[in-house]
């Protein structure tokens, strides 16, 4: 790996658009760090919907407790989430105008989709943030569906294009230049369905994992009241659907693979020449055109790649050397998504088998101290599916028809924006874990509004003029 | 018309309704900035904080519609602006990254140091962000664009009528917000704040007056195709804007603020409605028309699709989340 990224900087440095590596680098870290904030954005509507619900039908105070506090942290996650994708939208211009320029009205409408299903999500998250006591309880409650099915078809259209990407259609060239666009056809292109099945069901696999890990954490400290049962238990429970799923739509979307990009499978395969039966290759470098280290399972490839017992895996050695992606990031990201969900998968059928059996793991301290790291795990898990996914169709942009080279601004001077993003995008994240970790500190002392310091009211509370406006009475 | 004439006309719509509601938006940071101490501008900051706290993301969206039909429906223009005019627009995305989260953080915060920190990003970002897509908008405007792209990358902003327009972009906007933010003190019943911010409006909106006529001279000199088309087919819409500018103020000045909002509202949009009709048929002045910009019809139809859409389903919900904002009852609970 590390001689691949000294040669990627050897490559930069001759030929290349000088553009082409700080794009690179700028893109994945910005879309890496948004992706986060958009499973929040497409899952966290839902695990709201359901405890908000149960608060107002069963009369559940700490049920409605939980939905107040939840509203209260998609605030500044949503608000981040809006600004960070707002990022995306400019340098799909400012990094890629090779790309845009040529592909923008192919590839664009699902784009415009989305658009609409932002302005949905943006409309309806203002209206039920700000609709605590303001409008009748169940109407508020309703607030809520149009941010989940905003989600869903915002997912869609995002994931569209990347599926796109990877199955280019609705589009013919002619001597060069693009024509017969059918922007429908780019938009519901072949890989499309699998492609968002995955991101969506992975999106309710992270975000329910974080949020019940957050609560397990709370356990763990031996706060095991209802409040923190119920708030680990209903995120867990969606994400327990979605890595039980996970599994199986992985291997639909993953057996395409092998028709429409080979050379992507076989980065992901580890796979030297195509042979059949072919091995599952666990770990292991790819290093001056070998493989070495990798324990290699016996039929156990064609399986999970092929669905059969001997069809055969292709070979990297029938890809053009100048069309081979960087094969080691390529294979340990998609090894280490496919690992760590599998381990996901597996626990939260142990937990619910358990619990079938009347035994609650969530006295289990070891189960506790897994379910804290199962959240950083699925984080890791989805940025490692886009790694392989994005770095595996490399050296293209758009699969065999733009070269990544191509598509990338000419500009000089990228390094600065690149730079600026890093140091941004540094001070949001320490900007929202100081917020966030406070207002938990807050909520844990008692507080429930967690009024703003400059208020008129506080400060004057403060200097001791005026009677406290919050009311300071806890959860039962 | 043309189809993509169409449009240009639906993505045009989408930079007036941006200018109107993110102005606004971005307008109120001026007032956050010049609220004073944290104990004299505590109640200005709550209003701010309450007045755009349910709409500023849904305003903001605005800005995506715009990108996405640009980029969909006249994609090589689109590229050819996003080269050329890297560093504005890099910095106003650096303006709208620290703002939004600014001001999340700042509602959330825990300490008045903190507060005051994030409270400071969030009011200063909100003037970076209307000056340089400001400075875009008159770098397009007056021709600095070259079709291909990759146009000098200081000159085509740094040059007479960029620099107008980012300035005028943000007086605009806080004179946008300072009638709006009176407006919602005055129906709150604060009186002393809603004295205070309509003075402050009325010195707003007599400096931006100036800037507009000060700034006429330089633009004529500057932007020959623009200035045709500003004393020809826009003409009517300057008029315009000079009417219903010259009338928020004098109902600012009697006191009639909910009223003084319409045509506040009015002045704003038919000056970038001013522009827009200005440079037509250009998209990029002097370089490449609204025709030649234009990507695959099939395409154009389905934007057309998706702004058809967006009236039935969009304008509703933002309707509805506009109004619930100016009930009474979203007024006067504190949250």
């Amino acid at each position: 790996m590390i001689v691949e990224v000294v040669s990627m900087f050897d490559v930069a440095s001759g030929g290349e658009p000088p553009g082409l590596l700080p794009a690179r680098q700028q893109m994945a870290v910005s879309l890496g760090w948004h992706i986060i904030l958009a499973c929040f954005g497409v899952a966290f509507p839902s695990m709201i919907y359901v405890v908000h619900r149960r608060g107002l039908v069963r009369d559940d105070p700490v049920a409605l407790g939980l939905a107040k506090r939840w509203a209260k942290v998609s605030a500044v996650l949503f608000a981040i989430g809006a600004v960070s994708g707002t990022v995306l939208s400019f340098e799909m211009g400012l990094l890629w105008p090779g790309l845009m320029g040529r592909f923008g009205d192919v590839l664009g409408l699902p784009f415009a989709f989305e658009g609409l299903s932002f302005f949905v999500e943006a409309i309806f998250l203002g209206i039920y943030l700000y609709g605590w006591g303001r409008m009748p309880p169940r109407q508020h409650l309703a607030m809520l569906i149009p941010m989940a099915i905003a989600g869903v078809v915002g997912t869609f259209c995002v994931v569209s294009v990347n599926a796109w990407m990877n199955n280019p259609t609705g589009f013919r060239i002619v001597d060069g230049v693009v024509t017969d666009v059918n922007p429908w056809r780019a938009m519901f292109n072949d890989g499309v369905w699998l492609q968002f099945l995955h991101m969506w069901v992975g999106a309710f696999m992270l975000v329910g994992l974080v949020v019940a890990g957050v609560y397990a954490a709370g356990m763990l400290r031996g706060r095991t009241d209802r409040h923190h049962r119920l708030g680990f238990t209903i995120p867990f429970t969606f994400a327990s659907v979605a890595a039980i799923a996970q599994p199986f739509i992985g291997h639909f979307l993953g057996m395409r693979v092998n028709d429409s990009q080979p050379a992507k499978l076989a980065a992901f395969e580890l796979s030297p020449t195509a042979e059949g039966p072919a091995p599952l290759r666990l770990g292991g470098l790819w290093i001056d055109g070998e493989v070495r280290w990798a324990l290699a399972i016996p039929r156990l490839g064609s399986i999970i790649a092929r669905n059969s017992l001997d069809a055969p895996v292709p070979g990297l050695d029938e890809v053009p050397p100048d069309d081979l992606p960087p094969v080691n990031i390529t294979h340990l990201a998609f090894q280490a998504m496919i690992g760590i969900g599998t381990l996901l998968a597996l626990s939260v059928v142990i937990y619910w088998l358990f619990r079938w059996r009347k035994n609650d793991l969530l006295d289990s301290r070891w189960f506790l101290r897994f379910a804290v790291v199962a959240g950083p795990l699925s984080i890791i898990a989805l940025e490692c599916g886009w790694i392989a996914t994005e770095v595996g169709r490399q050296p293209w942009t758009v699969w065999q028809i733009l070269r990544t080279t191509d598509a990338a601004s000419r500009s000089s001077g990228l390094w600065w924006s690149y730079g600026g993003v890093l140091v941004i995008y540094l001070g949001m994240t320490i900007g929202a874990f100081v917020v966030l970790r406070s207002m938990a500190r807050r909520w844990r002392a008692g507080e429930q509004d967690l009024p703003s310091p400059y208020g008129p009211a506080i400060l004057a509370d403060r200097d001791g003029e005026a009677e406290p406006a919050e009311a300071k009475d806890t959860l039962p | 018309m043309t189809l993509a004439a169409v449009v240009a006309v639906a993505l045009f719509v989408g930079v007036i309704a941006y200018a109107l509601f993110g102005g606004a938006d971005f307008g109120s940071g001026f007032y956050d900035l010049t609220a004073g101490g944290s104990r004299g501008g505590s109640q200005l900051r709550t209003l701010i904080d309450h007045s755009i706290g349910p709409v500023w993301e849904a305003n903001h969206v605005w800005l995506i519609y715009v990108l996405v039909i640009w980029w969909t429906g006249f994609p090589a223009a689109f590229a050819d602006t996003m080269t050329t005019l890297f560093i504005p627009l890099a910095l106003a995305l650096v303006g709208i990254v620290l703002r939004g989260a600014a001001f999340a953080f700042r509602k959330y915060a825990e300490t008045l140091a903190q507060a005051r920190l994030f409270g400071a990003i969030f009011a200063g970002s909100s003037l970076i962000t209307p000056f340089f897509l400001g400075a875009v908008a008159g770098s397009l405007a007056s021709g600095r664009v070259p079709a291909g792209g990759y146009g000098d990358r200081i000159s085509s902003w740094v040059n007479p009528t960029s620099l107008i327009g980012g300035v005028l972009a943000v007086t605009t906007c806080a004179f946008l917000a300072g009638v709006f933010l009176t407006a919602d003190a005055a129906r709150a019943g604060i009186h002393e704040l809603t004295e205070k911010l309509r003075f402050r409006t009325l010195v707003v909106g007599v400096v931006t007056g100036v800037v507009v006529f000060a700034g006429l001279y330089p633009i004529l000199q500057d932007a020959p195709t623009l200035s045709d088309g500003l004393l020809g087919a826009a003409a009517p819409l300057l008029v315009l804007a000079a009417v219903a500018g010259l009338a928020t103020v004098y109902l600012l000045y009697r006191r009639r603020y909910s009223l003084a909002r319409l045509p506040a509202a009015v002045a704003v949009g038919s000056v970038v409605a001013g522009w827009g009709v200005g440079q037509y048929p250009w998209m990029l002045v002097d370089e490449m028309t609204i025709n030649d910009a234009a990507g695959a019809d099939a395409t154009l139809v389905g934007l057309l699709i998706v702004v058809g859409l967006a009236a039935v389903v969009v304008l509703p919900a933002l309707t509805y989340l506009l109004w619930l904002t100016q009930t009474q009852r979203w007024t006067e609970a504190e949250g």
